[in-house]
């Protein structure tokens, strides 16, 4: 195999890096984190500082990979934080009282649990490492959103004071430096493409994993004690375009193809959740953070129309904010609010005025809408512009370099909100904008769903943990942290006492026959022809429109793909093998997807699911979890108690599981 | 005049642009970049080539990395440029307009 050469493109130079197809790299550790963003490093690092030999794997180059390697400006759930006035109790009871017990970005009672007692300390694990969060300049003193104390700065709820304000911008690299000094093996650009089981069995206890190098073509094989799984959630499933605005029409990391949902599945781990996804932002999106808005790291800014008008907030029950303070302040009798979507009425915060989109069509007020950052006080405006946009993830070069080089001064100018139809302008990421018919409604900021996972954060397969995204319920910045922090523990603690692994070498080869079949061809199908036409299979059948018929077709035709389209993709060198090898990651988490929204026979509003042969929504009956995995060619699904966490063999309550779990 | 039979330019083509006369090839860029938009020039020290802009999705790294200041600039796509106005003035502005506002120069929170 050492003789193909890869070309690119039409001018057929050749690649700039050696090839490598087929020469193998073959290495044993007792932790092996698989997906090197947010998660990934927290989980290496904490294995490492455990005294285990920890390797990392990631498609990208670890240093700034992962939708959250370009930076990060608050972080929530910061409980115990001196100054929060919510307790890690709080979050435990915002998951019983949320729908399907869980949350869109805090997760399940685990989640929630190691979220509300670790947030915090992995953000002090990061100031250790280097990054600042706190106001060391003394740049804000005595402003409304600073504890003089701590020099804290907090962001949203000033009264809560639960979500922190950080310059994330040097998180990842430094994650990196600590990763490199912990002398963790560090593999960049390389994407994992199967997980290895004890014996080759499906369903058997996990021994590593299968990667490829996406520069080289190298092929690896890496066994470990412990793999943590900490890859993200699939995206670019519905929709899928680079022809108008590259890869920026997704808020996350173009690599997220869902690779880990994939191998798993495939190794057949249980997987739940995954009939809530949906597609996530169109195609025709605004600079992510870019535009005129006054959610997320803009809150809560002003916002006026064309002729200066300020658009009023109303708190949660609809009584106009008089002032600027009110809006970063609970409704009276409220103790805290939480930023975050989809949250109970008891934790919903302040908003612009919920029927805007109807004064807009009223003609009350008139497009364009701005950003009035000039009339807002000197630190608020600071914080937002300064602080926020500089460390946020893409934005500190795109919007705060690349604005005021362009002349944007935030002293003076009002960044406009894109032009939307009036019902766009209900209170959110404005920057989302909307998809063309075709690509169907946007989804809410859901989760794809992910792992079913227990206490220590270990999946159905023995050996294997999860951490971030991949896990089946709720993740953000914070919480992806959290999770790999406590998941690289836990790793490492599992491979104190587990055997050493060893491949199947049957497995081996049929993986690497696999991943390379790609190269073997001439003249097949480009990479993003199929992936469009897979996004086409999922837009018609597992779309608004979903039923037994129309899901079981969807399945004939992606079978019919696999078979037919799948197997004429060609690559012409590595980069391509890697993206090839993600239309197939797709079209089998596509296939899990399908047989996820089949196994529920029940619509669902808080899920975002719907089943036109099932129109009932959310019947009691239907208030659990289901949980799908393979067994041979076929899915074998299972009931799970929403409150599975809480039902034995687990304590009825989130402290003594934490604390028996925990490993501190 | 010249003409040549090639494909269409990609779309977007301008996602990242590279200045020969400060660009000292060191690939720096091209190491941090998540998806190998860029790949190094082909001979030792020359700048390095965008390959895949149509893959870029704007993070900024490639440009916040680089150690010569003004070699690489990251340009949102045309059908994705901001514009604002001056409230003071009622003027408009836009990201790539012609005779330009003077730089705003303040650095940000934390310094560059």
């Amino acid at each position: 195999m050492t003789g193909r050469t890869a070309d690119v493109g039409s001018s057929g130079q050749r690649w700039p890096y050696p090839i490598e197809y087929g020469q193998e790299t073959r290495a044993e550790y007792d932790v092996l984190v698989i997906g090197g963003g947010i998660a990934g490093c927290h989980a290496a690092i904490n294995a490492a500082r455990r005294g285990a030999r920890v390797a990392i794997l990631d498609k990208g180059a670890i240093i700034r990979s992962g939708s959250g390697g370009a930076g990060v400006d608050h972080w929530h759930a910061a409980c115990l934080n001196p100054c929060s006035k919510v307790t890690p109790e709080d979050l435990s009871e915002l998951v019983q009282k949320s729908p399907y017990r869980q949350t869109t970005e805090y997760g399940n009672a685990i989640t929630c649990s190691i979220l509300g007692r670790e947030s915090y300390d992995t953000l002090l694990d990061l100031e250790q490492m280097g990054v600042r969060i706190r106001d060391v300049d003394d740049e804000f003193v005595g402003s409304d959103f600073r504890d003089e104390e701590t020099k804290l700065l907090f962001a949203y709820d000033y009264e809560g004071r639960h979500c922190i304000r950080v310059q994330g911008w040097h998180a990842k690299p430094a994650m990196y430096r600590e990763l490199k000094r912990l002398k963790v093996t560090v593999y960049d650009r390389v994407m994992g493409t199967s997980l290895l089981t004890e014996g080759g069995v499906q369903g058997a206890r996990i021994v590593g994993a299968t990667g490829l190098n996406v520069r080289t073509g190298r092929f690896y094989v890496l066994l470990a004690k412990s793999t943590v799984l900490a890859t993200a959630r699939p995206f670019r499933l519905w929709v899928f375009s680079t022809e108008l605005q590259g890869q920026a029409s997704s808020f996350f990391d173009p690599n997220c193809a869902g690779d880990g949902s994939a191998m798993a599945w495939k190794a057949g781990a249980e997987l739940t959740l995954l009939e809530q996804s949906q597609p996530f932002a169109g195609s025709f999106r605004h600079v992510v953070y870019g535009t005129g808005n006054a959610h997320n790291s803009w809150f809560a800014c002003n916002i006026v129309d064309k002729n200066g008008r300020e658009v009023p907030w109303v708190d949660r029950d609809g009584r106009p904010l008089e002032t600027l303070g009110e809006r970063y302040r609970p409704a009276p009798g409220q103790r805290f609010f939480l930023s975050c979507p989809d949250v109970p009425y008891d934790y919903e915060g302040p908003r612009l005025i919920p029927d805007l989109p109807d004064r807009i069509r009223s003609g009350e007020f008139e497009l364009p809408l701005y950003a009035d950052l000039p009339g807002m006080p000197a630190d608020e405006r600071r914080a937002i512009f300064g602080l926020m946009m500089a460390h946020e993830g893409n934005t500190r070069i795109p919007v705060y370099s690349g604005y005021t080089k362009a002349g944007f001064d935030p002293d003076k100018d009002m960044l406009q909100a894109n032009v939307l139809p009036p019902d766009g302008y209900t209170f959110g990421p404005w920057w989302n904008s909307v998809p063309p018919r075709q690509w169907r409604e946007v989804g809410r900021l859901v989760n794809g769903g992910g792992l079913v996972f227990d206490w220590d954060l270990r999946t159905t397969l023995p050996g294997l943990y999860a951490a971030g995204e991949q896990l089946a319920c709720g993740a953000n910045h914070a919480a992806s942290a959290t999770t790999g922090r406590y998941a690289g523990r836990k790793a490492a603690e599992n491979a104190q006492t587990a055997f050493s692994p060893r491949a199947s070498e049957a497995q081996v080869e049929t993986e690497k026959r696999r991943a390379y079949a790609p190269t073997n061809r001439a003249g097949g199908f480009g990479w993003k022809e199929v992936q469009a036409g897979l996004c086409r299979i999922m837009q018609d059948y597992c779309g608004e429109y979903r039923s037994r018929d129309i899901l079981e077709l969807g399945l004939k035709w992606l079978d019919s793909i696999e078979q037919s389209e799948l197997a004429l993709l060609c690559a012409r060198n590595p980069h391509e093998l890697m993206r090839s090898l993600e239309v197939g990651v797709r079209l089998e988490v596509g296939r899990a997807m399908m047989h996820a929204s089949l196994a529920r026979e029940a619509s669902s509003e808080p899920l975002g699911f719907k089943r036109v042969d099932y129109p009932a929504l959310d019947p009691p009956e239907w208030d659990k979890l289901v949980a799908i995995r393979l067994d041979g060619d076929k899915v074998v699904s299972r009931d799970l108690a929403c409150d599975y966490p809480l039902m034995p063999p687990y304590a009825p309550d989130c402290e003594q599981n934490y604390r028996e779990h925990c490993a501190l | 005049m010249h003409a040549s039979m090639v494909g269409n330019p990609q779309t977007p083509c301008r996602a990242v642009t590279i200045d020969p006369e400060f660009c000292t090839g060191c690939n720096t860029c091209v190491n941090v970049c998540r998806s190998d938009v860029l790949i190094p020039g082909l001979t030792k020290g020359e700048p390095p080539i965008v390959l895949y802009p149509d893959e870029c999705w704007f993070c900024g790294c490639c440009v916040g990395h680089c150690p010569a200041s003004g070699a690489i600039s990251m340009n949102h796509p045309l059908s994705q440029r901001a514009s604002w106005k001056r409230k003071e003035t009622g003027e408009f502005f836009r990201i790539g307009m012609r005779n330009p506002p003077a730089p705003y120069t303040r650095p940000p929170v934390g310094g560059w």
